[in-house]
């Protein structure tokens, strides 16, 4: 079952490439082709759910030997919102790539940028981890750089260069455990790792790959590549990368730092944590800065990051299951921002703040499209990012990390602040003299994706219950590495 | 002779961080170059080198001799080599790409991704000329 969830996008990827001169048979197929993905992924997270972890032995070869695709419940949460989102995009790119981006082959990419996203959620062993970040990359690389323009050419170097060299070390850190351990799949690994003496070199491999993932997934100090290429691409392609690419990083980051390196926390979970304080404040300050709507947006995108790092650098189970709730928040609000954006350039043209406005009394509906998303990313009652910043504040509190939950709840403060610059800015301020109108009414490809997301949303808010019991039972597996080890190779050694 | 491995990928590894710490998007491009063969020298010496003992089950046996020349590294790198000659071959398109658009490959005066470029801040992202084969036509 779950190997339909990566087999699926690939598939549907050549289609699309067999398909490269019908634009509208595409579009129409990226729709059914996005709802069967998410489908397949809706029915693999019912099965963990009933029957706790999956796995697939390719090949049929055993455990350490062979290939093996794992989906535990955190899995499958991603997988669900990495399908729910590629149905919506799929949605929202018919009213917003433009014909000539079509033709390029924006859909063949779409959906290998999704087997690659999908295939890192399902990934036992670390090898295949790096092929399946490497299909990611590939595709988004080429995303990024579509159309041509002189800003996405330039963005897309910018993108290109470090996350080459994160590849990089990342397979230096496999080459370096390979040595160590003498195999590459995880479970396997995790349980001899156990036995390295002297535990320092393993440190040394956790903090290179801390390294690979952290530029990934733009930590603090490595995240200087991400504002300088987010925007430059149309929205739909933006919405993309900040729903999924960071998140894989993210994901890794969990999978690696609770199955693999978890002897010497103290260090390794203390630098975590650190540098998880200095993303959310170095990212919601280059916020501040910003008078571009994407750019703004892009470096929330950090700042972000910096809370879904703080629930694993505290490394309790409440926590991680704090962050992980708190990954499926930022998922929804923030692609549903950029969404948002994208509509905005559509009426008017611009993404700059100065030259927008008038806004709210244009299209009030639209202005609650903007502020439900925008109010649950700054944590307001009842949202979901409310419930996500509560349940990591209390998993501080009980930890007694009280500086980082005071560096949560100032960012807290200026994120509210930076969504209350883009409302004033854009929604509130009277149309300003250079702001002209570019059509009067919003495709419906634009607007019905984003209400679908924002509501799905609110959702995640109204129903926090619920789904933060999942993220508590998926946090409970991945703190206990011992499930997961057993579903892998069968039986603990 | 793991020595001289380690030598040699280490000499490669601070030559490709050197070179990527350049300006030029062409040393940079060597950089990366570099370090994905210093890598691959990595990946070679990770199971330890063993020579001529081949991982081949005797007639007799049912398991290989113990000693083998561990096979795993070397599908390793056959797939890493793959990968970075993919990736290696579209950074070069992009580069050359960029030094059509930009005319520069100085990555000090790429400044278009983070500063308004020229006058015209607001292009209408359809509006742009595309030649037969899809680059975009620079003016």
């Amino acid at each position: 079952m779950i190997v339909f969830v990566v087999i699926a996008p690939l598939t549907f990827a050549i289609l699309m490439l067999l398909l490269s001169n019908r634009p509208q048979i595409q579009r129409w197929i990226s729709l059914l082709a996005s709802a069967t993905i998410l489908t397949i992924a809706v029915l693999i997270f019912r099965l963990t759910l009933t029957n706790g972890i999956q796995t697939i032995q390719a090949g049929n070869w055993r455990a350490p030997f062979g290939i093996t695709l794992v989906v535990d419940t955190f899995s499958a949460v991603m997988l669900v919102i990495s399908g729910a989102l590629a149905l919506i995009l799929a949605a929202y790119s018919i009213g917003q790539i433009d014909p000539q981006r079509t033709k390029a082959g924006f859909y063949p990419l779409f959906f290998f940028l999704l087997t690659g996203v999908n295939g890192a959620f399902c990934a036992g062993d670390l090898f295949n981890l790096y092929v399946w970040f490497e299909v990611m990359l590939m595709a988004s690389f080429v995303l990024i750089a579509l159309g041509g323009e002189r800003t996405q050419i330039e963005g897309a170097v910018k993108y290109l260069i470090p996350n080459l060299l994160a590849s990089t070390l990342f397979l230096c850190a496999i080459g370096l455990l390979y040595n160590m351990v003498g195999t590459l799949n995880m479970a396997e690994m995790a349980l001899r790792l156990n036995h390295v003496q002297p535990y320092g070199q393993v440190t040394v491999v956790a903090v290179l790959l801390l390294i690979a993932f952290g530029i990934k997934s733009a930590l603090f100090p490595l995240f200087f590549w991400l504002p300088a290429s987010y925007h430059t691409p149309p929205v739909t392609i933006t919405a993309l990368f900040s729903g999924l690419l960071t998140k894989v990083g993210v994901y890794a980051l969990y999978r690696v730092f609770t199955l693999l390196f978890t002897q010497d926390a103290v260090y390794t979970h203390t630098l975590i944590l650190i540098l998880a304080g200095f993303t959310m404040v170095t990212g919601v300050f280059g916020a501040t800065a910003q008078t571009d709507m994407r750019r703004l947006l892009s470096f929330h995108i950090i700042s972000q990051i910096g809370y879904l790092l703080m629930g694993l650098g505290l490394f309790r189970q409440q926590a991680l299951a704090a962050g992980m709730y708190f990954m499926v928040h930022v998922i929804l609000a923030k692609t549903a921002l950029f969404m948002v954006s994208g509509i905005i350039f559509e009426l008017k043209g611009s993404y700059n703040l100065k030259k927008l406005g008038g806004l709210y009394a244009a299209k009030p509906s639209l202005s609650l499209m903007f502020l439900l998303p925008a109010l649950s990313l700054a944590g307001l009652p009842p949202l979901s990012g409310f419930f996500a910043k509560l349940v990591l504040i209390i998993a501080g509190f009980e930890l007694q990390q009280y500086l980082i939950v005071a560096v949560g709840l100032f960012v807290s403060f200026f994120t509210l602040y930076s969504m209350t610059k883009i409302w004033n800015e854009a929604f509130w301020k009277s149309t300003s003299e250079d702001a002209h109108t570019t059509v009067a009414r919003v495709n419906a490809w634009l607007w019905v994706p984003t209400l679908a997301l924002v509501a799905l949303s609110t959702a995640a808010g109204v129903l926090a219950a619920p789904l933060y019991g999942v993220c508590q039972m998926a946090a409970m597996q991945i703190s206990n590495p011992s499930t997961y080890i057993t579903a892998v190779l069968g039986a603990m050694p | 002779m793991i020595l001289l491995f380690a030598i040699a990928s280490g000499v490669l590894f601070a030559s490709g961080i050197y070179m990527l710490s350049r300006r030029s998007l062409v040393k940079i491009l060597i950089g990366l170059l570099l370090l994905s063969y210093a890598v691959n020298l990595l990946l070679f010496s990770s199971a330890n080198l063993v020579p001529a003992r081949p991982p081949i089950i005797p007639p007799g046996e049912t398991t290989p001799l113990p000693g083998f020349a561990d096979p795993v590294p070397q599908a390793l790198i056959l797939t890493a080599i793959v990968i970075s000659f993919g990736t290696i071959a579209f950074a070069m398109v992009l580069i050359r790409q960029s030094h059509i658009v930009s005319g520069t490959d100085d990555m000090n005066e790429m400044l278009c991704s983070d500063l308004p470029c020229g006058t015209d801040e607001v292009v209408d992202k359809r509006s742009i000329e595309v030649d037969e084969n899809g680059d975009a036509v620079t003016s």
